[in-house]
């Protein structure tokens, strides 16, 4: 795998956020809400509505400026994101509101909407929404016939399958799971269990993000009563 | 958005799942009648109109030259569109393709480009005044008639069309749609099979009352000789890998099934 790096609370008026970088994919996400939603009759009366938007900056890839704005692909890894939350935010206990998770990929290097999901899952608890597990994503391919978990850019685009998912490791349940390429019914079978083997060690690093960014705020806070 | 009506149906599909039963007396795994009409249409280079039970969705295939892309300067195009009519159910809403529409032809798309059914290489390019242009293939998906699994129609509607698709000939710097064209060779079918998650039961070829009812959805890309080709989960619902590889495994049955529809030039 490539080398990751996490970070909770990295941004001060979003009500949580986080900054991951994998590889040299980086990604910023923030969460605002719970709040009112407007129009009113987008609400639901019976929980939170998520709204979860997935951006690539223009400048983020090697290759040419790209358009800035929603394009079918980013509007696609949206939907499946707000999918992910919708499953993992208690909503029920938010009626009439909406969480807004907003993801910008400000480099990107191949596993994007991985690196956005795992600094997504960060921001939701550091704004101290109730979820019901951490997500922890992770892709796995095949490249010249091998199953390999967190393809890079090139590795993307030059093997045979690509396989991005998330976990959620209390359940043991998929909460996303998208293909593309061709595979057999057992290579399948051995790629969801690289897959859930491999979040391990994702999920070992946004548990130590969080507990950082905890221990910071409770120190800020002993200070604050000290100066006091 | 969901009616009243829609609701109390939904609520009903729920309750009827938990025996095993169906709104209109499949099992879990039973498909509606699936019916294939190739041809349709003359004016596009190929045509397909597929029945799902009364789901009725229509795909049209035209050719034009076009400007490959720049990472693949010798390979032809494929582009996919979907366009939700406003006739085609009472909740679809007219303007620019909403999330559930993208998410459809993408879908679609991701199956059949991942199966490599079209050689895009094969398609071959020409020089013209305006630099070197290439075969494009646009597939446009025309759900005329909604009553659900508008995914797997699509996909088995865009790969039929496809398959009795002729590719007119070039003469200098232009395509002739004179019926002088060729038929477009395919290296593989692929199509694809979607579940619902409705209570703790799982649905195969879900109406729309069932779609109404279920938590999300699981699409499973499939190819005439075995292997898995595409894959989406769209929805809250959750899936354990056991019960994915284990669904993998009837879309592969199913979509033997489904392939065999499509007529053979």
């Amino acid at each position: 795998m490539r080398e990751i790096k996490m970070e909770a609370g990295t941004l001060k008026k979003a009500r949580g956020s986080a900054m991951v970088e994998w590889g040299r994919n980086k990604v910023v996400a923030g969460v605002y809400g719970p709040r009112e939603v407007f129009p009113k009759f987008l609400s639901n009366p019976y929980r939170a509505i998520i709204n979860a938007k997935y951006a690539m900056a223009p400048f983020c890839s090697l290759e040419e400026h790209g358009r800035a704005g929603p394009n079918r692909r980013s509007i696609e890894i949206s939907k499946v994101i707000k999918h992910v939350f919708e499953n993992n935010v208690v909503v029920e206990e938010f009626p009439k509101t909406k969480i807004d998770i907003t993801m910008e990929i400000i480099q990107s290097d191949g596993g994007t909407r991985v690196s956005a999901i795992a600094a997504a899952s960060l921001a939701l608890i550091d704004a101290g929404i109730p979820v019901r597990d951490i997500v922890t994503p992770i892709s796995v391919g095949k490249i010249a016939g091998q199953l390999v978990v967190d393809l890079d850019k090139d590795e993307d685009n030059y093997g045979e399958s690509d396989m991005p998912m998330a976990f959620s490791h209390r359940t043991g349940e998929l909460l996303l799971w998208q293909m593309d390429g061709m595979l057999t019914h057992a290579e399948l079978k051995q790629a969801l269990s690289m897959g859930l083997e491999a979040t391990r060690k994702v999920r070992a690093i946004q548990e130590a993000a969080l507990k950082t960014a905890f221990e910071n705020a409770a120190e800020a806070c002993e200070e604050e009563g000290d100066s006091q | 958005m969901t009616s009243v009506i829609s609701t109390v149906k939904a609520e009903y599909v729920k309750e009827l799942s938990l025996t095993g039963k169906r709104v209109d007396q499949r099992t879990l795994m039973q498909m509606r009648n699936v019916r294939l009409e190739t041809g349709v249409l003359k004016n596009a280079e190929g045509s397909c109109l597929a029945h799902f039970g009364d789901t009725k969705v229509l795909v049209g295939v035209k050719l034009d030259l076009v400007t490959p892309f720049s990472d693949r300067p010798d390979e032809g195009t494929l582009s996919f569109n979907s366009e939700f009519s406003t006739l085609a159910h009472p909740e679809f809403e007219s303007g620019p393709p909403n999330e559930m529409s993208i998410e459809l032809a993408r879908v679609v798309d991701r199956g059949i480009r991942s199966a490599e059914a079209v050689n895009l290489k094969e398609l071959g390019t020409v020089r013209t005044a305006d630099g070197v242009k290439c075969l494009g293939l646009y597939i446009d998906i025309y759900p005329l008639d909604h009553n659900g699994n508008l995914t797997d129609a699509a996909a088995l509607a865009a790969m039929a069309a496809l398959a009795t698709t002729t590719v007119p000939s070039l003469e200098g710097n232009k395509l002739v749609r004179d019926g002088s064209g060729t038929p477009l060779k395919l290296q593989r079918l692929a199509t694809t099979c979607s579940f619902e998650f409705v209570g703790d039961k799982v649905l195969l070829d879900a109406t729309d009352e069932e779609e109404a009812a279920s938590l999300g959805r699981l699409t499973i890309g499939v190819t005439d000789d075995d292997k898995l080709c595409s894959g989406q989960k769209s929805g809250r619902n959750g899936i354990k890998p056991e019960k994915l590889a284990e669904l993998a495994g009837i879309a592969l049955e199913k979509g033997r099934e489904l392939l065999k529809l499509i007529p053979s030039r």
